[in-house]
């Protein structure tokens, strides 16, 4: 196993070097083959992290939480590293002299945060999550800027801005950790995770619930909870589809595992009442504020962005619900919600080249002129709706079943009201988009087609997963979510 | 201070320490007041110098040899090594801005809503809650006094502030790192045994953030052609 954790750091790595040289169909090639196998490399972990942890090298461990977050990571790197393909044809096929450039800078780009991505779940040791998370900013705010356009300059800046500003205060957090730590384990603790666990009730209550409200503030800033989510719907409206995609799916859950790491810490030192109530009141914050402002956007991607803030909010729910099958809905929300975002986002993407606008009101019947990516996209907006079959259908329930049989009413209800009006702000937005005719000068003279097959790929692929997330999850990740929810203490 | 504290007057080590922290505070403080980048730039400097010599301080004291080598990482990164990085930054830009001259090297935009004595009124009050909630929490220290994290929570208050204030991505850009500078304080009362590695890393990492800090500040200028924020409005809703 050792080798395959290895080769899921060294890979990226590697192909961010190549990307650097190499003209930009081979750094193309070489990502894609790269994401594809990173998401093989991690399948292969959850055999062995359904039934123990993993641990190497004193510094990483890979346990079937982790694993659940690696998957969402490597499933997105792998389909946008296809997709990135037929994303950038158009600009090379219009000989721009600035695109080898470009180019060289993007796929470097993607490969070095999709590696840091997938470093942040294997550290034992908060100090090295928390650098690991840190690094996913810098390289991210460098992607969101890679545009070169007034838009993507401003977002980049808002979000580094307040992004830093936010994991310094994750960085209070993590000290605070170390001096709670540091007084049941010695002054020669060195912040690895797994003795602070075995700590629990030894450790000091008031440092623990201090740095466990300091890492939901800080690290929710990344995660894109309420009032700190203030830079994702600029960032993800600016940066090149396949970025926002990454960013959606991937970058908010590595922010969230990290969330869900101190919220280990804490409810075994504090017991479970007190950060499930923090991770409540930014819970529904956060879902009903994306819940109205769903209602009225013109921005498609904008509109996903908000989304993402909508999903992130039920994630923060579901955990305080604590009951197992509540546990288990979170997880499998992260990998539906990747999934389901993912596709949203490739499919926002094409329908932006195809009409050339990211106003929805400028693009109009996305259903008759794209044939694969309308209905995909379509598809794609009724699986973020938690529309069954799909996968967030079942996370969903479960998390809804898990907030009634820990007796707390109001809070599901609440729930069920936020997600439906945020199902009616997606579904008007979708339907003008697909199923109202073309109209318009530009949208009527458009041409029937898809712009590249690459683009359509991935998309597939990604309703796939999510038909099998929602239909009858395979018997190794059921095992694999169990575990998971046993880690994470699940008491009702 | 307790009312034990009160009583016995504090030894020199302790009463050195905080007087370095209150430094460190006080250098926040400068940062509202100056009108040029520059000095700005120079004031982070002797921030991040003065808690370098607290940590050489520590070090010596409670004989923990690993913060000598931590101050002086600090000390390179901090007190040379970014403020050469800024300082080129604004010279860059001083040359490049043709019709304002030395704009990005002379002037700081300062708030749109409050005038600058209201902001310090509002740094002051929000470094007292700082000061004062700390000591609700009740955390002992056997490394220094407990008043250098009262100082360092409220360094970093007022950093926010600062960072909120400013209306150019410079200053803001120094409120960050100054916010920084606020947490390493406070890790050296409260976290002082951490590994040297990880210590290393964080700088590493700090370092990493302020080159693409300097890339995105460049990005900014070449397209608003100033230092300005009052442009980045156009992403709402």
């Amino acid at each position: 196993m050792l080798a395959v954790i290895l080769l899921l750091l060294i890979l990226p790595f590697a192909a961010a070097a190549v990307s650097l040289r190499a003209p930009d169909r081979v750094a193309g090639a070489v990502t894609a083959v790269t994401g594809v196998a990173c998401f093989g490399l991690v399948l292969a972990l959850v055999p062995a992290a359904a039934h123990r942890d993993l641990g190497y090298l004193s510094y990483l461990r890979i346990d079937a939480v982790s694993v659940v977050f690696l998957m969402a990571t490597s499933f997105l790197y792998g389909a946008v590293a296809v997709y990135s393909i037929g994303y950038l044809a158009p600009s090379r096929r219009s000989r721009d002299p600035g695109f080898s450039r470009y180019s060289r800078r993007f796929y470097t780009g993607l490969n070095l945060f999709a590696w840091s991505m997938l470093a942040a779940p294997m550290m034992n040791n908060l100090a090295l999550l928390w650098i690991a998370v840190e690094v996913t900013t810098v390289i991210s705010a460098l992607l969101v800027a890679i545009e070169n356009t007034d838009g993507a300059a401003e977002a980049a800046w808002k979000y580094i801005l307040i992004a830093s500003a936010g994991l310094g205060l994750a960085l209070l957090a993590t000290i605070f950790t170390y001096y709670a730590g540091a007084q049941v384990l010695g002054q020669h603790y060195d912040l690895s995770f797994t003795p602070l666990l075995h700590a629990g009730a030894r450790l000091p209550h008031t440092p623990v619930r201090l740095a466990f409200v300091l890492a939901v503030v800080g690290f929710g800033t990344k995660m894109g909870l309420f009032p700190v989510h203030t830079w994702l719907p600029d960032a993800h409206s600016e940066a090149p589809t396949p970025v926002s995609a990454l960013l959606s799916g991937s970058l908010l859950a590595v922010s969230f595992y990290a969330i869900l790491r101190y919220y280990q810490v804490a409810a075994a030192a504090l017991g479970p009442a007190f950060p499930r109530d923090v991770l409540l009141v930014f819970g529904v914050a956060s879902l009903l504020l994306a819940a109205l402002y769903l209602l009225d956007q013109r921005d498609v991607k904008r509109m996903l962005a908000y989304s993402s803030v909508e999903h992130m909010g039920i994630l923060a729910i579901g955990v305080s619900f604590g009951a197992p099958i509540a546990l288990a809905g979170v997880l499998l929300h992260v990998l539906a919600h990747a999934a389901a975002k993912g596709n949203a986002f490739m499919g926002a993407g094409v329908l932006v080249h195809k009409f050339g606008s990211k106003r929805i009101s400028g693009i109009s019947g996305g259903l008759d002129l794209l044939p694969w990516s309308g209905p995909l996209f379509g598809i794609a907006i009724l699986a973020l709706c938690a529309m069954p079959p799909f996968g967030i259908f079942r996370s969903e329930f479960e998390i809804v079943q898990g907030g009634f049989s820990s007796a707390r009413y109001a809070t599901p209800a609440v729930l069920i009201v936020l997600v439906t009006l945020a199902f009616f702000g997606l579904t008007v937005a979708a339907n003008r988009m697909l199923l109202v005719p073309a109209r318009g000068r530009v949208a009527a003279d458009l041409p029937r087609g898809e712009p590249s097959a690459w683009m359509v790929v991935p998309v597939v692929a990604g309703v796939a997963a999510l038909l099998v997330l929602g239909v009858h999850p395979p018997a190794e990740l059921t095992g694999l979510l169990s575990r998971a929810v046993h880690q994470l203490g699940a008491v009702t | 201070m307790s009312a034990t504290a009160a009583v016995a007057a504090p030894s020199v080590y302790s009463g050195g320490s905080s007087v370095i922290a209150l430094g460190v505070l006080l250098a926040e403080f400068g940062m509202f007041r100056q009108a040029l980048l520059r000095d700005q730039v120079r004031l982070y400097a002797v921030q991040s110098g003065l808690i370098s010599v607290l940590a050489v301080l520590v070090a010596a004291v409670r004989h923990l040899p690993d913060l000598y080598v931590l101050a002086a990482l600090s000390a390179a990164l901090k007190v040379v090594v970014v403020p050469i990085v800024l300082r080129r930054l604004l010279r860059g830009i001083g040359r490049a801005g043709e019709d304002e001259p030395a704009a990005g090297w002379t002037e700081i935009a300062g708030s749109g809503s409050l005038s600058l004595a209201n902001t310090v009124l509002l740094a002051i009050a929000v470094a007292a809650f700082g000061f004062f909630s700390v000591r609700a929490l009740n955390i002992q220290s056997s490394v220094l006094p407990i008043t250098a994290l009262e100082i360092s929570v409220s360094v970093v208050l007022v950093a926010f502030v600062l960072m909120i204030m400013r209306r150019d991505v410079a200053s803001q850009a120094i409120g960050f790192l100054s916010l920084e500078n606020g947490i390493s304080l406070a890790a050296l009362v409260v976290a002082a045994g951490l590994p040297l590695i990880l210590e290393v890393a964080f700088l590493f990492d700090l370092l990493v953030a302020v080159v693409v800090f300097e890339l995105l500040i460049r990005v900014h200028h070449g397209r608003a052609e100033s230092l300005s924020t009052a442009d980045l409005t156009s992403l709402r809703g």
